[in-house]
């Protein structure tokens, strides 16, 4: 056994503090001399805080941000602005051996256990890669022995070290991509839609996994997904995002039992539950239209566009994610109030 | 209706007679180079008109391979239909030509598929692509056909219908694009319709508009509805009656309402435990244990054996058959009676 990555900090304490972080990817004109036309807002000044033990939620539909959000943080995309520090050191200031201590402490899950692992490579060399980039995280001649054991933390079979992604099924393979991601022991590890390509009976066994290591690892989880029912499983706090931005934020029951700004409530209304009574109970709220591109936002309120509360202020004023008076946890809705009749 | 069935059909939840659709004990095998995987296994079921009947299975589980043999658009090979009936308003249609069930498939059964913009022709507008079949198999002149296409795009709910007649699919979003294809669909006003995880590729908001929107023109233009899915969510929403499909079996067959009550059946109580609830927060999440099997080597006795917690030896040595649980439930297990009564598993 190897010591952690990082010295080991209070239980409960910050450690991943992100500061109104941008994206914006531009939109050129032209061949030999590109003009820039516009740009693509993917993340539009997100803040959030992930504390050590928890797992933070992040949830919103195709094209929020969610999943360029996730690259931001592991230093896949660059920044347009912001700011994020990893257990105090600067993230996206790092370059060279601080930025590999500081990947060696935050690893990621895919989504697609099917295209995320190279069919080419053993089990053993895929969970092992990292230890070559990082040599010092676990001596040459223990490897073998620490990806055995890194086997049998995700629940296959160490003597299957030698066999290839396509000897497993969807969920072994997501567990292969959970081992990777142990290798280094990181203290965060970002899970971009882990559980969505994989068949219900399966899923909860994959979930199941992850809160059993959170539990005996003290990991921290940034856990990104569409599916709002897993994520409220799985989540301490969660963050809705909605082109771009955060829109609201709170603890699991904030969020669930008392969303306050439109657009959670629409969409954790119009989420299907699994219980053919509540059929005629339930009130659905019908959004009108499509989510509006990113690379053209509406003004003020990126939201209003759908919003059956707008007004003219929203237009004019962007709404910050901050405590209102009838508010009990920040919610970016100049209305932002309680739903009536639950 | 003729007797053409020489095979003793299976315990059936209703009369076998006067349903508008009905497959009776299928079988359909791949041949592939590696094996024989046998993908259906004696599936029946039926459909009366105007109800949504949903199917729901993982995947590897048979329920598209059944959807595709019903609209006759297998790939075969490598697919064989070894045995079993299709019958459409008492005809079967396996036993009919190719121009015959032509006939047949859009202008009485028609399907939409799960991944809209594969299933659209990229390098045509969409309206020519909705006005296609109305050219074609009602012999519509282009204006005509324009018009009625606008019509149709009107009733999924396209916004300026008139105006995106000329736009191509990749200039809609994934909800829109879904809605073009349920206008193609229903292009031959289809007294049945398979809707193949229509809302599988779709976010949450505009899933639920999608539902909505089927649901309407089932109960306006009354049609049937085949829902294949694998999302108990939306199931629980929109089917009044349910068929669990597992390796090529039907399972467990029951009214939406009795089902998510009490399942009958080992697989389905094991589905229904382990999804997480939004309504409610949970601590561990039970498991289904194991894999689903490999078609090629299905176990022996009851396929579900090797997975489930009330296994017997009778599981591994007897198939079992569908037992009958009145209310025209029915469930293949042998301890179906037990697993319901079972309030705690």
């Amino acid at each position: 056994m190897t010591a952690p990555a990082s010295p080991t900090t209070v239980r409960g304490e910050t450690l991943l503090d992100v500061n109104h972080v941008v994206k914006h990817f531009p939109i050129t004109q032209g061949v030999v001399f590109k003009k820039k036309t516009g740009a693509v807002k993917a993340v539009d000044g997100v803040s959030f805080q992930l504390r050590r033990g928890e797992t933070l939620g992040i949830v919103g539909e195709s094209g929020c941000g969610k999943s360029t959000l996730a690259r931001l943080l592991m230093r896949l995309e660059k920044p347009t602005a912001g700011r994020a520090t990893l257990a105090g050191r600067d993230l996206f200031a790092a370059s060279g051996g601080e930025l590999r201590r500081i990947r060696r402490n935050m690893q990621m899950v895919m989504q697609d256990p099917y295209t995320s692992l190279n069919p080419r490579m053993t089990v053993g060399d895929i969970i092992g890669e990292p230890f070559e980039i990082h040599p010092e995280a676990s001596p040459k001649g223990s490897r073998q022995r620490r990806i055995q054991e890194l086997l049998d933390v995700v629940g296959l079979n160490p003597e299957h070290i030698n066999r290839y992604p396509h000897q497993f099924s969807g969920g072994q393979r997501q567990r292969i991509g959970i081992a990777r991601a142990l290798a280094l022991r990181p203290e965060v590890i970002v899970c971009d839609e882990p559980v969505s390509a994989l068949d219900v009976s399966i899923q909860a066994q994959v979930i199941n996994l992850l809160e059993e290591l959170q539990d005996e690892l003290g990991l921290s989880y940034i856990f990104i997904a569409h599916d709002l029912s897993v994520v409220r499983h799985i989540s301490d706090r969660i963050a809705v995002m909605y082109l771009g931005r955060i829109v609201e934020i709170g603890t699991e029951d904030e969020i669930y039992d008392r969303a306050t700004h439109p657009y959670t409530q629409a969409l954790l209304s119009a989420a299907p539950v699994p219980d053919p009574d509540a059929r005629e109970h339930r009130s659905i709220i019908r959004l009108r239209g499509d989510v509006p591109s990113p690379a053209d936002p509406p003004s003020g309120c990126h939201f209003r566009t759908r919003c059956w509360k707008a007004q003219d202020i929203c237009a004019t004023q962007d709404p910050q994610a901050v405590l209102r008076a009838a508010d009990p946890h920040p919610s970016a809705c100049h209305f932002a109030e309680l739903r009536p009749g639950g | 209706m003729s007797q053409h069935a020489v095979r003793p059909t299976p315990a059936s939840p209703t009369p076998p007679d006067g349903h508008l659709l009905e497959v009776r004990d299928l079988h359909v095998e791949f041949r592939t180079g590696e094996g024989v995987a046998k993908v259906i296994n004696g599936v029946s079921y039926h459909l009366d008109p105007g109800e949504t009947l949903a199917v729901l299975g993982e995947s590897g589980s048979g329920k598209s391979v059944t959807a595709q043999a019903i609209m006759g658009i297998l790939d075969t090979p490598p697919a064989h239909i070894s045995s079993g009936e299709i019958r459409y308003s008492g005809q079967d249609l396996l036993s009919l030509a190719e121009e015959q069930r032509r006939q047949i498939r859009g202008r009485d059964i028609a399907m939409i598929f799960q991944d809209a913009l594969s299933a659209l022709n990229p390098v045509f507008p969409v309206g020519w692509q909705i006005g296609e079949t109305l050219r074609q198999r009602l012999g519509m002149s282009r204006a005509d056909a324009r018009r009625r296409s606008v019509e149709l795009m009107d009733l999924v709910q396209i916004p300026g219908a008139a105006s995106r007649l000329g736009d191509y699919p990749h200039q809609f979003s994934g909800g829109m694009r879904q809605r073009v294809m349920i206008a193609m669909a229903l292009a031959m006003e289809p007294k049945v319709l398979i809707a193949d995880e229509p809302t599988t590729a779709l976010d949450v908001t505009v899933q639920a508009q999608i539902m909505d929107l089927l649901a309407d023109l089932r109960r306006d233009l009354n049609m049937a509805m085949i829902l294949i899915t694998h999302d108990l969510g939306v199931v629980a929403d929109v089917a009044d009656r349910i068929a669990v499909m597992y390796a090529g079996r039907i399972v467990e067959h029951a009214d939406v309402r009795s089902l998510y009550r009490a399942p009958a059946h080992p697989y389905t109580k094991g589905l229904l435990n382990s999804i997480p609830r939004l309504d409610q927060r949970g601590g561990k999440l039970s498991t289904i244990r194991g894999l689903p099997p490999n078609l090629m080597r299905i176990p022996s006795g009851c396929p579900f054996h090797p997975r489930c917690p009330y296994v017997q030896q009778v599981c591994v040595d007897v198939v079992p058959h569908d037992l009958i649980l009145g209310d025209g439930r029915t469930s293949a297990c042998h301890f179906a009676q037990e697993v319901r009564d079972d309030r705690a598993g």
